[in-house]
């Protein structure tokens, strides 16, 4: 069956198969592959997307469901070949080691941004809680999130 | 070293792939045609395979290649010769590999084990190493005739991989001498990497008989190499190309599940074979952290002098050795420790169970020996009346000590002393910590010490090509994975310093590739920056003397009256006198067209110095090349209703002997430390009591999240320059996990009175501890 996906901006049409999910088709049949296959059942986060402006784990949505979806990826939040502020703060922070999990990071902590420009400790650890991180022990992607907050606050 | 970019918290050079979603990892690679493996396992802990019929596989359509011990009748192992690629007359745990399948597509792969049909015949399992050591049930009935390394001692009939001994001084002697005998027994289960990205692989088999193996491997040479052993193939003929690894910790070391690929793919040559697995898979199938258990006898004067110390560890290997073998061994030419002990009798054991395999983790053996002794000197300070901390202070190694393997301590080895008073001032050590008002929560704090050294064979061999380009930048070949801790960053900044250049005119070659890099023993054992700096050092030395021989032709001055620095090289005592370096490194060129010297390649080759294999029977030699004291504190706030633990600050020092890059540095103690409050608290590998794992998804198998930080780390260095570097550099990053959980565990005692000795520190095991305290 064909489905339609908006992801980052440009339409494309897929072929799926019932049982496929959002994650497979995007990695295996578009090669969007900043997210991150971590565990298949939702428990690490490292597959994190934004679908239809809301934060979700694309292991866990079946790709039929998301014919006509709007999708955003790590992929879609470089403009222009420049990083995204989240981008830059991530680096600038030291906020990732090895790298597979920082696609999910940088996706939650934009989906949790774009509802809450100036989120508390206790906010931050709310919206990245289901992203696990095995090397950097979170204290430089706390930093970073906070850096990011700052640095979109600047440019509004 | 002349300095200008050691020290400085210079940007990732990764930074950009990884912060975009381009960094690309094996699972992100997708080739022409390609196959998908999936792995058919066994359901049960210990079984004999009567039977195994595949033909319905086969005959599905989109089946390219089914594959059993038939047609692959391999084993594999680093120091010993254990593990079949796939099971042969028998499985020894639940999850081991009976068969495999390429389809063209994963559901194909998957319908198609379904079609596997084998029938076993359960064996007795034995689970406890302790039993497995009474050689009733015997796992590998064929140990005797493996292969292995000569200075691993089997005791085939105990179920032993491997027996280590180390015989110092004259322990009964020392307990004569005695004041005190404090008698302990500690232990530890199973625990698991949980690197984000699970294991995998691609492997392609072309008709000349050439394997290409696309792998998350931290070892890209080692794993040529048990692939070529493993496959009785030469080396030449085995490619290994590794690009980025989504963590390892030490899981993706050596080989792993490349074989299995492998053996598909060379099953169907041509056609690339890409096997990644599940979480369940990962955890199931690849290795996990050994369970010990250890028994101590500490003989101690009044005053705290240690006089002698006495201990066996029995490690829980699971059902083959992997790495086991050497994390016994390092065990136990550790133990105790940073403690100076004059008599020492230590007795480490490496035992089969029918567990998961055990493997290497992060600081390998370290953990484990530092928990029994850590929480001993909390046990002997106890009973001496004395401060945990002075204690400690007492008896840490100093210059002119010797140490278990009878090593001596030098000024450069290192300061313990220092790493443990920075970690007590941190931690605010000895003031009481300010209560909550709830009287049923409780605070402490605890502190424990620690030392690692790389534990390697004594020929671990590191090389680096440095080579020119026309411009003058320079192309670094080293085969050192970038598995995350900021290596190929700390290396760039080592290079420009040895070089004398910008570190924007330095690219590391990526990914690695066997082919092309040259040869490196493995990344592990937080030996890197030591070993290929020293390597480096002796590439970049060659590079310069080469530059130096052609300008000193050129500008007719010796080449020890010549300094290259950044595009130019000039005479040093008149600087205005030089030649651009783009005019020498491809060699120099007259302006009547005749040329000299030509391209300029450094090379740079390096075996640790003075290393010899240990007495078998007493353990004494010289195995290390260097080691790493450290020191961590912790403070936590214990709930006496529910016996949680919250863990409210941490504090990581090591001596880490010259800081290369301050942010990567202190990133790799702050992961580190996290990632040891997972053991202290809640991680461990569950089974049923028949030896089915539970634990098999994060959900069953938690590791910390960011809701379980700290509200405070802090990561600080002793800086002791290491004398065996150029550099002054030694390892610290395995080492902020291994003494995270009995720092925690003192925390505990100090909050609520209560002694934990078994890992993890659960809230049942304090509830329970603390009844018992007050009935």
């Amino acid at each position: 069956m064909t489905i339609t996906l908006n992801v980052n901006g440009k339409n494309v049409q897929v072929d799926v198969q019932p049982n496929e999910t959002l994650l497979d088709v995007l990695r295996n049949k578009l090669y969007i592959t900043g997210p991150k296959e971590g565990c298949g059942n939702g428990e690490c986060g490292a597959c994190t997307i934004l679908y239809n402006g809301k934060v979700v784990n694309s292991c866990l949505v079946l790709a039929l469901e998301a014919d006509g979806a709007e999708i955003l990826t790590i992929e879609g939040l470089t403009k222009d070949g420049r990083l995204h502020p989240i981008q830059e703060a991530f680096i600038e922070e030291n906020a990732f080691q090895c790298g597979f999990c920082t696609p999910g990071f940088v996706i939650s902590t934009k989906a949790l941004l774009d509802r809450n420009p100036n989120p508390s400790n206790e906010d931050i650890i709310e919206a990245l809680a289901g992203n696990l991180c095995r090397c950097t022990g979170y204290q430089t992607i706390l930093k970073a999130v906070k850096r990011a907050a700052e640095k979109l606050g600047v440019e509004k | 070293m002349r300095e200008k970019y050691v020290g400085k918290p210079i940007p990732r050079v990764d930074a950009y792939e990884k912060v975009t979603g381009t960094a690309v990892y094996v699972t992100d690679m997708f080739f022409p045609r390609m196959l998908y493996g999936a792995v058919l396992r066994s359901p049960h802990p210990h079984a004999k395979i009567k039977k195994i019929d595949v033909s319905k596989a086969k005959a599905l359509e989109g089946v390219a290649a089914v594959v059993t011990s038939k047609e692959c009748p391999y084993r594999q192992g680093i120091y010993l010769v254990d593990r079949p690629i796939f099971a042969t007359d028998r499985v020894r745990y639940v999850g081991e590999p009976v068969a495999a399948v390429a389809a063209e597509s994963m559901e194909i792969a998957m319908k198609a084990l379904e079609l596997i049909e084998v029938e076993y015949e359960p064996l007795p399992a034995v689970f406890d190493p302790l039993e497995a050591m009474k050689g009733e049930v015997l796992i590998h009935p064929d140990l005797a005739s493996y292969e292995r390394l000569p200075i691993y001692n089997i005791e085939p009939e105990k179920n032993v991989f491997h027996h280590h001994k180390t015989r110092k001084g004259d322990v009964e002697k020392g307990f004569k001498e005695a004041d005190y005998i404090i008698e302990g027994e500690y232990s530890l289960p199973q625990i698991y990497h949980a690197p984000l990205e699970p294991h995998g692989a691609i492997a392609f088999y072309d008709f000349n008989g050439n394997l290409t193996v696309w792998s998350s491997a931290q070892s890209p040479y080692t794993l040529r190499n048990l692939i070529a052993h493993a496959f009785k193939m030469s080396r030449h003929k085995v490619r290994v190309i590794a690009p980025y690894v989504g963590g390892g910790f030490g899981g993706k070391a050596g080989i792993n599940m490349e074989g299995i690929v492998i053996a598909l793919a060379m099953q169907v040559p041509g056609r690339h074979v890409k096997l990644i697995y599940s979480r369940e898979e990962d955890i199931m199938a690849t290795v996990v952290r050994q369970g010990m258990y250890a028994k101590v006898k500490a003989g101690v004067k009044k005053d705290g002098t240690l006089v002698a110390w006495e201990e066996t560890m029995v490690f829980d290997g699971g059902a083959y050795a992997e790495y086991g073998t050497n994390v016994v061994r390092a065990a136990g030419y550790t133990t105790p420790g940073p403690y100076y002990v004059p008599n020492i009798k230590v007795d480490s054991y490496g035992v089969y169970t029918n567990h998961l395999v055990g493997g290497a983790f992060r600081g390998f053996g370290h953990g484990e020996l530092h928990w029994a002794v850590e929480r001993h000197m909390d046990k002997i300070a106890k009973t001496l009346g004395m401060d945990p901390l002075e204690l400690r202070l007492k008896n840490v190694l100093r210059p002119g000590h010797t140490n278990a393997m009878g090593q001596k301590m030098h000024e450069h080895t290192g300061n313990v002393e220092a790493c443990l008073k920075k970690a007590a001032d941190l931690i605010g050590y000895g003031e009481k910590p300010e209560q909550p008002k709830d009287r049923v929560k409780r605070r402490g704090r605890g502190i424990a010490a620690l030392v690692k050294a790389p534990a390697m064979p004594t020929n671990a061999a590191s090389s680096v090509v440095i080579k020119f380009n026309e411009d003058a930048s320079v192309t670094l070949q080293v085969s050192i994975q970038e598995i995350g801790q900021g290596f190929n960053t700390a290396i760039t900044q080592m290079a420009a310093d040895a070089l004398h250049i910008s570190p924007d005119k330095i690219k590391v070659v990526f990914p690695i590739d066997t082919d092309a890099n040259p040869y490196e023993w493995q990344t592990v054992a937080s030996r890197a920056l030591w070993t290929v700096g020293n390597a480096l050092y002796r590439a970049a030395e060659d590079a310069l003397s080469q530059i130096k021989n052609i300008a000193s032709q050129v500008l007719g001055v010796a080449p020890y009256n010549l300094e290259v620095e950044d595009d130019r090289v000039y005479i040093k005592y008149d600087p205005e006198v030089y030649i651009p370096l783009k005019d020498i490194v491809m060699g120099y060129t007259y302006p009547d067209g005749h040329a000299i010297g030509g391209p300029v390649i450094g090379r740079g080759s390096f075996v640790p110095e003075r290393l010899t294999n240990l007495d078998p029977e007493t353990g004494q030699g010289n195995a290390a090349a260097e080691w790493t004291f450290g020191a961590e504190a912790a403070e936590v706030e214990v709930d006496m209703e529910t016996g949680e633990v919250k863990i409210l600050k941490l504090v990581g020092v090591f001596d880490a002997g010259r800081v290369v890059n301050p942010m990567i540095a202190a990133g790799q103690i702050i992961g580190g430390m996290v990632q040891g409050m997972g053991p202290a608290l809640f991680e461990q590998i569950t089974y049923t009591d028949d030896g089915k794992p539970i634990s098999i998804s994060f959900t069953d198998y938690k590791i910390p999240t960011i809701a379980d930080m700290p509200d405070e780390m802090i990561a600080d260095f002793v800086e002791t320059p290491e004398a065996t570097s150029p550099f002054g550099v030694r390892g610290i990053a395995e080492h902020p996990m291994i003494s995270v959980p009995p720092a925690i565990a003192s925390a505990i005692y100090d909050a609520v009175g209560v002694d934990i000795n078994d890992l993890p520190v659960t809230p049942e095991k304090i509830l329970k501890a603390l009844k018992e305290k007050h009935s």
